[in-house]
């Protein structure tokens, strides 16, 4: 099957192709193991149907495209591997502010993110990092405080004063 | 009558009223800014509009949706950047008429053709929507089965030149809804032995992950770009003048919009393709194309604004939403318990009215917040990426966090936000996942029903309406497979030779 994908002409996408192929035969071969087919029922309603659907569509469908993708595969593709890479620098410091916010308070877990997030932005001067400061605190004031979603107030709010830490675990 | 003054008295409502407000000029403003998009901001208060009455939170939603490609026109008119993805074709009109110091005439006119594009398109809705009540009865099980499969296969096939990936892709979005118990043997899928699994991967976490969180770390690694617009001088009404002129253009192209968004995995793309070949094919100055027309801008526009209403056509009348937008929407209904489907048009004509009727005062308040607000918005285009990329991780936190309060949401938020800049990296295409996601449930539940009734094969489509889909599947599937073959012909023709 002849076909033009252009997006398989990208640096990177011949490894992605590889990577996503591997994932799916791995999840092809876990196939009969991760899923159940009961003796005796309709083979539509068996619970083992779609997932068979699904990863023999992603086996199928990526041989080609990595085919194609290895057809074409272009210079560049470690220096792209690497910007992928960076990115996992700010899965990390999300991962560090969820994990800050049951501890810190939604409000001071956020200003400290954006601040601290701005600053690794290139970010420096008084004007920038207020308005970081404020972004922070104006996604708390409209999230938590007016549209009142569901985050919990965070740990340190135990230190004070009973009626304060009413205020701030229903506000902030 | 009795349904019209229903569904006015459930927008009589004062948060409907916010909600239409903060929707359509937070639309505005979500367009007006490029790299942010309506995809992320509908992703981060998805959650949020759990906690609010299904008409308040859908009509805030819905205000994002049908707004934003009017912001987005700015920015692509003024700099030659498109606000929202769907705004690009407007860059080739609209940047030559400011080049040559038409900004507000190209302005002016993009309002004026948005305007004409979002109403038309209302209209043409409520105009079907007795027709849609009429029909939508008639989908069964196995009719439903056939128009999700249908729309897999659209949303595969028209991603031209991605097919492939497309394909591999919407499949990941069908195995990622079979992970976890399955809904009728309560058997495990693919958990490996993981409880955090056995919940299945929740669509709202891959949602942001894909949408927003993949956004933020693309805003965040790529460098910091900031844009410097002129403010527009004079009054933008006269577009409304201009538009009378070129009205051919825009009802053709609003009915592009109208019937490409009614599509399933179509959507405006491809109307608006539609709609500026037609405009250049019988423009009498075609050369002027790509160079500043105001016919081309029209057609851009209008096509691209009719589409909002109508994709809210397969997902009100049949649960089947075309697009990513929709598909997000359609877990408020779930949320709420309101399943969209036949039985709504059925039990709740009235609500599907309120909704039509929001979408027509949205438009009518977008038009007045823009003329009136333009120059305003231009600071909104000066923010420096980077610095909107700290804005939508710190609002992804919110969108994931909120759900379950899980750090391990978050963490699977984060998987797919990787996942999703790898996609963009390599310009691959994300809605088909999430497609695949919301259709596989879809589809396995309605042919887990439909099979239980039929005897043989042939029985599937026995009743009008399935045998209609079916020959409709086969034709899309040969048709692309005759375009690939005579794409082939004259490179073999060359090497016969």
């Amino acid at each position: 099957m002849r076909h033009h994908d252009a997006s398989a002409v990208q640096p990177g996408a011949a490894a992605f192709a590889a990577a996503f192929l591997l994932f799916s035969l791995f999840l092809l071969s876990q196939l009969t193991a991760e899923t159940r087919f009961s003796a005796g029922g309709k083979l539509f309603a068996q619970p083992r149907f779609w997932p068979a659907i699904g990863v023999a569509g992603m086996s199928l469908f990526g041989v080609f495209h990595f085919w194609n993708a290895w057809k074409a595969r272009q210079e560049g593709g470690l220096a792209e591997a690497a910007v992928w890479l960076r990115a996992l620098e700010y899965f990390a410091w999300f991962m560090a502010y969820v994990a800050a916010v049951p501890f810190a308070g939604y409000l001071l877990a956020t200003i400290l993110f954006t601040v601290l997030l701005a600053v690794r932005q290139g970010y420096g001067t008084f004007r920038q990092l207020a308005a970081a400061a404020a972004l922070g605190a104006g996604i708390v004031l409209v999230f938590k405080t007016a549209l009142a979603v569901k985050i919990p107030g965070g740990a340190i709010y135990d230190i004070l004063p009973s009626g304060l830490r009413s205020f701030m675990i229903l506000n902030f | 009558m009795d349904i019209l003054l229903s569904a006015l008295a459930i927008l009589a409502r004062w948060d409907v009223a916010a909600a239409l407000v903060v929707g359509s000029v937070g639309g505005v403003m979500i367009g007006a800014i490029p790299g942010v998009g309506p995809a992320v901001a509908i992703a981060i208060l998805l959650p949020a509009t759990f906690a609010l009455d299904p008409i308040v939170g859908l009509t805030a939603l819905l205000g994002i949706y049908g707004s934003s490609m009017y912001g987005g026109a700015i920015p692509a008119i003024l700099i030659n950047t498109p606000g929202t993805a769907v705004n690009a074709l407007t860059t080739y009109e609209g940047t030559p008429m400011t080049k040559r110091g038409e900004a507000r005439r190209a302005l002016s006119l993009a309002y004026s053709a948005s305007f004409f594009g979002g109403v038309f398109s209302v209209v043409c809705l409520i105009l079907l929507a007795p027709v849609l009540a009429w029909i939508a009865p008639m989908f069964g099980s196995r009719e439903i089965f056939l128009a999700a499969l249908l729309g897999v296969i659209l949303v595969v096939l028209a991603h031209r030149g991605q097919v492939l990936a497309a394909g591999m892709l919407a499949c990941l979005g069908i195995w990622l809804n079979t992970v976890g118990l399955e809904p009728v043997q309560y058997s495990k899928r693919y958990t490996f032995g993981q409880s955090w699994l056995a919940g299945g991967v929740d669509l709202i976490v891959v949602v942001l992950g894909l949408f927003a969180l993949s956004q933020a770390f693309v805003l965040l690694v790529e460098p910091d770009k900031r844009s410097k617009a002129e403010a527009v001088k004079g009054g933008l009404f006269a577009g409304f003048k201009e538009l009378a002129v070129c009205k051919r253009v825009a009802a053709v192209s609003s009915s592009f919009g109208v019937m490409m968004g009614m599509i399933p995995g179509v959507g405006e793309f491809t109307a608006q393709f539609l709609s500026y070949t037609y405009a250049q094919r019988t423009s009498r100055k075609p050369d002027e194309f790509g160079n500043g027309s105001p016919e081309g801008l029209v057609a851009s526009e209008a096509a691209n604004n009719a589409v909002p209403a109508a994709a809210m056509i397969p997902l009100l009348a049949l649960g089947i939403p075309g697009e990513a937008l929709t598909a997000m929407m359609l877990s408020v209904f779930y949320v709420h318990s309101v399943v969209p489907g036949p039985q709504l048009f059925q039990n709740q004509m009235d609500f599907v009215v309120a909704l039509y009727i929001a979408l027509l005062i949205l438009n009518v308040l977008v038009l007045a917040f823009l003329l009136y607000a333009t120059n305003s918005l231009l600071k909104v285009i000066e923010i420096p990426t980077r610095f909107l990329g700290v804005a939508v991780l710190t609002l992804s936190f919110v969108g994931v966090y909120s759900l379950r309060n899980s750090a391990v949401d978050c963490a699977v938020a984060a998987g797919f936000g990787i996942f999703g800049f790898i996609l963009k990296r390599l310009g691959l295409p994300i809605v088909p996942i999430i497609l695949g996601m919301v259709l596989g449930g879809i589809m396995e539940a309605k042919l887990r029903t439909s099979m239980m009734r039929v005897d043989t094969p042939l029985d599937f489509i026995s009743r009008p309406i399935a045998f209609v889909l079916f020959l409709i599947i086969l034709a899309v599937v040969a048709s692309h497979f005759w375009s690939l073959w005579r794409g082939r012909r004259p490179a073999s023709r060359v090497q016969d030779d």
